[in-house]
This record gives C-alpha cells, sequence and structure tokens, in this order.
C-alpha cells in the first residue's frame, strides 16, 4: 500500500508563488543493507517523481540511494490556472504511485 | 615551618580514601534507598526538549512530520472493514476525535476482559478479536503502528493520566524495580542514565529523562515509526543486557511505571526522535 500525501493552498491569486509539498511512504532501500540470514536486501528506491500541473510538468526528482526513507519533497510553483497537480513516481521494484490535489485559481 | 611533600602526601591520600570511600557506600547502599520510593525527575521534561532545533521542528511541523504518514494510514484504517463480520472501528466508536479523545493517557492499564495489563496496541487487538472477530495485527507491523498511532494522536496535548489501583499495583512495583535494577554488561539501571544523568552527554547525545510520551514516534534511527516498547528495547541493547520479546511482561510493567512516572506531560504522538 502506498501512502503520500500532497499539500498545497486550496487558493491562490493568478500569477502567485505557491508552495507544494509531497511526503510519500517508502522505505527507500539503500541496496547496501543484509537481512537477518545475510541476504543482500535489494535496492529499491522511488528513482523518479515528475508532478505536472494541469498536464503541464512543473518539477521532476530523480532520487537514488542517499534519499532518507519515507521521502518529503518541497518546491514552489505559480499559480496559472485552475486545476491539479498530478504527482506520478516509479520505484526500482516497479511500483508506480499517484497522488493528486485540486488547486482553484481566483483572478 | 613546612611540611615535608611526603606527609602532604600522605594526609591528602588519606582524606581522598575517606571520599572515595563515601562515594562507595553512596553507590552501594543508595539504590537500596531509592528502591522503597520511586522518585520523578524535576522538573518533568519531554524528550522533544532534548532533541536538537531540526527535529524539534520536525515534530512541529504536521505536514513535514513522517509520523504523520502512519496517523493518515491509521484514519484510512480506522474506517475500513475488518473481520469475519466485516465490521470497522468506526462502527463501534464513530468519530476518532471525538471517541478517543483522551484515552491513550490513560494506558497502559488493566484490562478487564483479558485481566492482565495492556497497553494501547494490545488493547487494538483485543477489540479486534472480541469486536471485529479479526485476526490480532502483528506487533511492529506497520498497520497495528498506524492505528495506534491514529488513537494516540487523538489525545495530543492530553496530559498522560494514569492511575494506580490494586489491579494494576503489582505491575507498577514490578516495573519500578525492573527501572532500578542493573542489568546487562554495562551493569546499569535505566535510573542511572535517565534519573541522575538527565541532561548530561552520553556521547553525542544528550540523556533524556526517558518519558514515553511521544510514542509511537518516528525515529530518525529507524527511518520508520516504532512503538515505545521498541524503543525500551533499544535501550537494553545499549546496556548489553538480554532483551525481552515484544509483548513481554517485564515491557509491559516498565511502560506502567514510565506513564506514571510522566503523568503530567503531555501527549505528542506522533513524535520525531534521533
Amino acid at each position: 500500500m502506498t501512502l503520500a500525501r500532497v499539500q498545497l493552498p486550496a487558493s491562490a491569486k493568478r500569477g502567485e508563488v505557491i508552495e507544494v509539498r509531497i511526503a510519500i511512504q517508502h522505505p527507500m532501500e539503500t541496496g547496501f543493507r543484509f537481512d537477518i540470514s545475510g541476504r543482500a536486501i535489494p535496492k529499491n528506491v522511488i528513482n523518479q517523481l515528475v508532478c505536472r500541473y494541469n498536464g503541464v510538468e512543473v518539477f521532476r526528482a530523480e532520487m537514488g540511494s542517499g534519499i532518507a526513507a519515507n521521502p518529503y519533497l518541497q518546491f514552489y510553483a505559480v499559480a496559472e490556472a485552475s486545476g491539479e497537480m498530478a504527482f506520478e513516481w516509479i520505484d526500482d521494484s516497479g511500483n508506480r504511485g499517484t497522488e493528486r490535489a485540486a488547486i482553484s485559481v481566483i483572478e | 615551618m613546612g611540611r615535608t611533600p611526603e606527609g602532604a602526601a600522605g594526609c591528602a591520600s588519606y582524606a581522598d580514601r575517606f571520599d572515595v570511600f563515601l562515594v562507595f557506600f553512596g553507590m552501594v547502599f543508595a539504590p537500596a534507598a531509592h528502591a522503597a520510593e520511586a522518585q520523578k525527575p524535576l522538573p518533568l521534561k519531554s524528550g522533544v526538549e532534548f532533541a536538537s532545533a531540526d527535529v524539534r521542528k520536525l515534530q512541529g511541523d504536521d505536514f513535514a512530520n513522517p509520523g504523520m504518514l502512519w496517523v493518515v494510514r491509521g484514519e484510512k484504517l480506522w474506517s475500513e472493514p475488518a473481520g469475519t463480520r466485516g465490521q470497522t472501528c468506526t462502527a463501534c466508536h464513530g468519530d476518532a476525535p471525538k471517541s478517543m479523545k483522551g484515552v491513550a493517557a490513560r494506558y497502559p492499564r488493566v484490562d478487564a476482559g483479558a485481566a492482565r495489563l495492556v497497553n494501547l496496541g494490545d488493547r487494538i487487538n483485543l477489540c479486534r478479536e472480541r469486536n471485529q472477530q479479526a485476526e490480532a495485527l502483528r506487533r511492529e507491523s506497520d498497520e497495528l503502528l498506524a492505528l495506534t498511532a491514529y488513537v494516540a494522536h487523538q489525545s495530543r496535548g492530553v496530559p498522560v493520566a494514569v492511575t494506580l489501583d490494586p489491579q494494576n499495583r503489582r505491575d507498577f512495583e514490578r516495573g519500578r524495580d525492573q527501572y532500578q535494577k542493573r542489568i546487562g554488561h554495562m551493569n546499569l539501571a535505566c535510573t542511572h542514565c535517565h534519573d541522575r544523568n538527565w541532561g548530561q552527554k552520553l556521547a553525542a547525545e544528550t540523556i533524556s529523562q526517558g518519558h514515553g510520551n511521544a510514542y509511537p514516534a518516528y525515529r530518525l534511527e529507524w527511518q520508520s515509526v516504532g512503538s515505545l516498547q521498541r524503543r525500551i528495547r533499544a535501550c537494553y541493547f545499549g546496556v548489553r543486557a538480554e532483551i525481552p520479546d515484544y509483548g513481554a511482561q517485564e515491557l509491559l510493567e516498565l511502560e506502567l511505571y514510565l506513564a506514571w512516572r510522566g503523568n503530567g506531560l503531555p501527549v505528542e504522538t506522533p513524535g520525531v526522535r534521533r
């Protein structure tokens, strides 16, 4: 079960700079650890995360084994039109996750 | 007339030996005296007060706090049907923010039905078995931690308030004695760090008073949320003692003693610790 939380202001003025935050529950397994019987635990990190604002890519992150578990990302975007921010990510084991949040832009 | 160096040294060494004797006397007999009465650290300070500014900030921000991921998951589980009867927690308890407020502050307590001391996680499992006819969730599983964190989160800000009564008196006394008993290769008791030396440094760490009011908490070292029992087990490991299993009576009794000892501190779940 993938769980993520997205936070952005419910409404903003056109042209306003808004803060966008996302936190994803994920072990971000580094590949450098061993289990209790000594077998290497395969690397499994969210290697790519993309955020699209009304279909247009506004943010992309490529992550590696240096990022802690349950990654938290924060960035800024300009509010241009009402709509939604859609996040999509994929980890090394091929699991995809998505999360979206709506924003309404007032003139 | 000047004293000879030898004489001066002799005098000093007698005085030193007497001091050493007093300190030794104190170390040998003081624990026995303490065992009779349980002492609380004064003033009471939650573990967050010993944490660095960045950890405090992380705990204070309900979005950045990674423990909130478990709380949100618990919120979902709260209204998900479970067990053969397909019953949700909501069916009996309604809205958790109302019905569960203050509940976590009263645990661990003796469950009347089970007639034994249980912590909040155990109580959730008892509820699953009795009322939902669902399987008990595995200890330290994400599901149980999520539900426990969600329920405890409803008591955030409520002062811990466990009461001592004839039912839990024995458990409390055993917990208190365990707290003061020297264990492990390091031959240390809980009290040596968390009563006598809190606020001091242990390598790079500041020793806290050892309260459980933030648990289940997100520990950066674990990269995950964990229970108070997991944290206590880490202390057993630290003093190189034999580590009790999850759910061991010894750990429950310690949890009860810790809760009593921290009575009055606000619940912080989900806390963030290093």
